[in-house]
């Protein structure tokens, strides 16, 4: 069993901020880029939303244990609600982020009897199998999702009716940062609640706690459920900032990445998975510019490697810094 | 009805397809508790390989075997390079690690062959069609059927009646044991990793005619390729041939008659499968 990882900043005797050192600075440092690059406010909106995304799947591997390779399935689900409904009228972001939490949490809902049920091997194959047919589902309902060309043909009605979203990509990023602070703050009270430890407890090992009376399928899928939904905000927020939502968001290779972000950012450690996101979100978007086919080279090439070279990840590294002498 | 016969022929044929490049998986999840979704790899670089010798002028039956030993040849080097290591890992980072190699391997082959879909020169005794028993067969197909069950038989021959399968089971069934009485199980995983990925690089050589063959092949078969192995049940070779059939046929049957239904179908009877027997038609309980 490792140590309550994230317990919070202490500031005084027996009083904890629900934020720990390593978030305070990547708050400082998201903040501080908003003033530093102006001109790249797009892209770290976008970073913002992998990040949100990560850590909506470090609540299922990392906490729960449960190794999905189809989770851009939800990405993709929440991305098109908050764009289909946005092309129906219905251009408040609010409501749009609402949508694209509620969809894919209930198709989470309709899947999680079997994903709970299986072994590691059935959960990679039902994922996988799920993440296959939606992706074909949305290419052939063409009228729907736009198939092949996405959608771009939706208006997003000003945040709050205040605030309309610039070309600059201001309000964007506003958004997108209260959003994933909001994301962050939750899942930082759900993960160490007794919830956040059950789904420790079970990930760590699954016979002992049904035998202490844990009810382990049912946590499994409320992480499962939650995770979903937290996911489906992600790819709203990306539909809505980018005013585009498109299959690629559903693909397989969206799905790998993130499994690839969440184990190199450290499983289980939220600020780890946040920086994690944020520095692959930078590589990704330098390197992919030269080339797609070497990024994907080396996608393939960082995941061999990472399975020997870095266990624990940066969430790792951040624990060892934090407490040099606990540990031998 | 001939019309029937003929796309059933067809779904046996990419069912037998499907076997040879499943039925390695299966093993190397059964025996070794190895999660390799670098399999479909495997199967892509056979194809490419075949291309490669039949461009260069060799008869497509003759690289065949070339195929075979070439892609077994690789599959025991990174066995012995990579995949040792990850026997005792946990399922993350089996996954981590295969699904790394296939995604390296297809953008390897997309920077070496293109993104455009290879094509094979077959030879004219395999092309064109043939009448049996008063049904009219085109020629690819039926060397497929027997190419698959030919295999299907050695493979069962192998591992039920052979020292060396004798030593597989029991090395699946207490290695501690089975390295006990001086069998050497490094060795045989390594063997049978090997005989896995020369069935898979065989079957993708077998496949280019019909499924054609892409830098995607890897990750586009892989899903069919995992289904195989869970309706089967993973290490069971009989298991993979009946769930490599009844998937290859209900899929050709769906593709046919009712176009729009055909992933929903094929996916709606693994599940159902999975409800009812969760380890598989043939699994042994893991």
């Amino acid at each position: 069993m490792t140590l309550l990882k994230g317990a919070g900043l202490a500031v005084g005797p027996g009083v904890r901020l629900p934020i720990s050192g390593a978030t305070t600075l990547l708050f400082v440092a998201l903040v501080a880029s908003c003033f530093l690059f102006p001109n790249h406010l797009a892209l770290a909106t976008q970073i913002l939303v992998l990040m949100i995304f990560a850590l909506s799947y470090d609540l299922l591997q990392g906490h729960a244990g449960i190794v999905s390779l189809g989770h851009a399935v939800f990405l993709g689900l929440g991305a098109y609600s908050s764009a289909i409904l946005a092309r129906a009228g219905f251009t408040d972001p609010l409501l749009g982020l609402a949508a694209g939490a509620a969809v894919p949490a209930l198709i989470a809902l309709v899947l999680s009897p079997i994903v709970v049920r299986g072994n590691d091997f059935t959960r990679l194959l039902v994922t996988l199998g799920v993440a296959s047919l939606v992706y074909e589902a949305a290419n052939r309902l063409r009228d729907l999702t736009g198939g092949a060309d996405g959608l771009s043909d939706f208006e997003v009605a000003p945040l709050l009716g205040l605030f309309a979203f610039d070309f600059e990509g201001r309000t964007g990023f506003v958004y997108a940062l209260a959003t994933f602070s909001l994301v962050h703050l939750a899942l930082w009270r759900v993960t160490t609640s007794p919830f956040g430890m059950a789904l420790r407890g079970i990930r760590e090992n699954p016979r002992r706690m049904p035998a202490i009376g844990s009810p382990v399928a049912r946590h499994l899928a409320v992480a499962y459920l939650l995770s979903g939904a937290v996911a489906g905000v992600a790819g709203a927020l990306l539909a809505q900032t980018s005013r585009f939502a498109s299959l690629d968001m559903l693909g397989f290779e969206r799905s790998a990445e993130i499994v690839m972000v969440v184990t190199l950012g450290g499983n289980g450690h939220l600020a780890g998975v946040g920086i994690g996101a944020a520095a692959f979100g930078v590589v990704k978007d330098a390197l992919s510019t030269v080339s797609p086919r070497y990024w994907q080279l080396g996608l393939g090439l960082v995941l061999m490697a990472s399975v020997f070279l870095a266990r624990g990840g940066i969430g790792g590294v951040i624990e060892r810094l934090g407490r040099p002498r606990r540990r031998p | 009805m001939s019309n029937v016969i003929a796309i059933i022929v067809d779904g046996v044929a990419y069912g037998m397809l499907l076997f040879l490049s499943a039925v390695g998986l299966s093993v190397t999840l059964g025996l070794m508790r190895f999660i390799n979704l670098a399999h479909g790899a495997f199967a892509m670089g056979g194809g490419y390989l075949a291309v490669v010798l039949v461009d260069a002028g060799l008869p497509f039956l003759l690289s065949l075997p070339i195929v075979f030993l070439a892609i077994g040849a690789s599959g025991i080097a990174i066995e012995r390079a990579g995949i040792r290591h990850l026997y005792r890992r946990t399922a993350l980072e089996q996954v981590l690690f295969s699904i790394g190699l296939a995604l390296a391997l297809g953008a390897l082959a997309n920077l070496v062959f293109g993104p455009q879909q290879q094509a094979i020169q077959i030879p004219s005794l395999l092309s064109g069609r043939v009448t049996v028993l008063g049904l009219d067969i085109a020629r690819y197909r039926l060397f497929l059927i027997v190419m698959g069950a030919a295999t299907a038989i050695t493979l069962v021959c192998l591992f039920e009646y052979t020292l060396f399968g004798a030593r597989i089971r029991a090395a699946v069934d207490n290695r501690r044991a089975a390295e006990g009485i001086g069998i050497q199980v490094e060795r045989l995983f390594a063997v049978t990793f090997g005989l896995g990925a020369a069935l898979a690089g065989l079957g993708g050589a077998l496949s280019v005619e019909m499924l054609g063959l892409d830098p995607a092949f890897a990750l586009k078969y892989l899903t069919i390729l995992l289904m195989v192995v869970a309706i089967g049940g993973a290490g069971s070779i009989a298991g993979s041939l009946q769930a490599a059939l009844v998937l290859g046929t209900v899929d050709a049957l769906f593709k046919y008659f009712l176009p729009e239904a055909g992933g929903f179908v094929i996916f709606g009877l693994l599940v159902a499968v999975l409800l009812v027997r969760p380890s598989g038609l043939r699994g042994r309980a893991a």
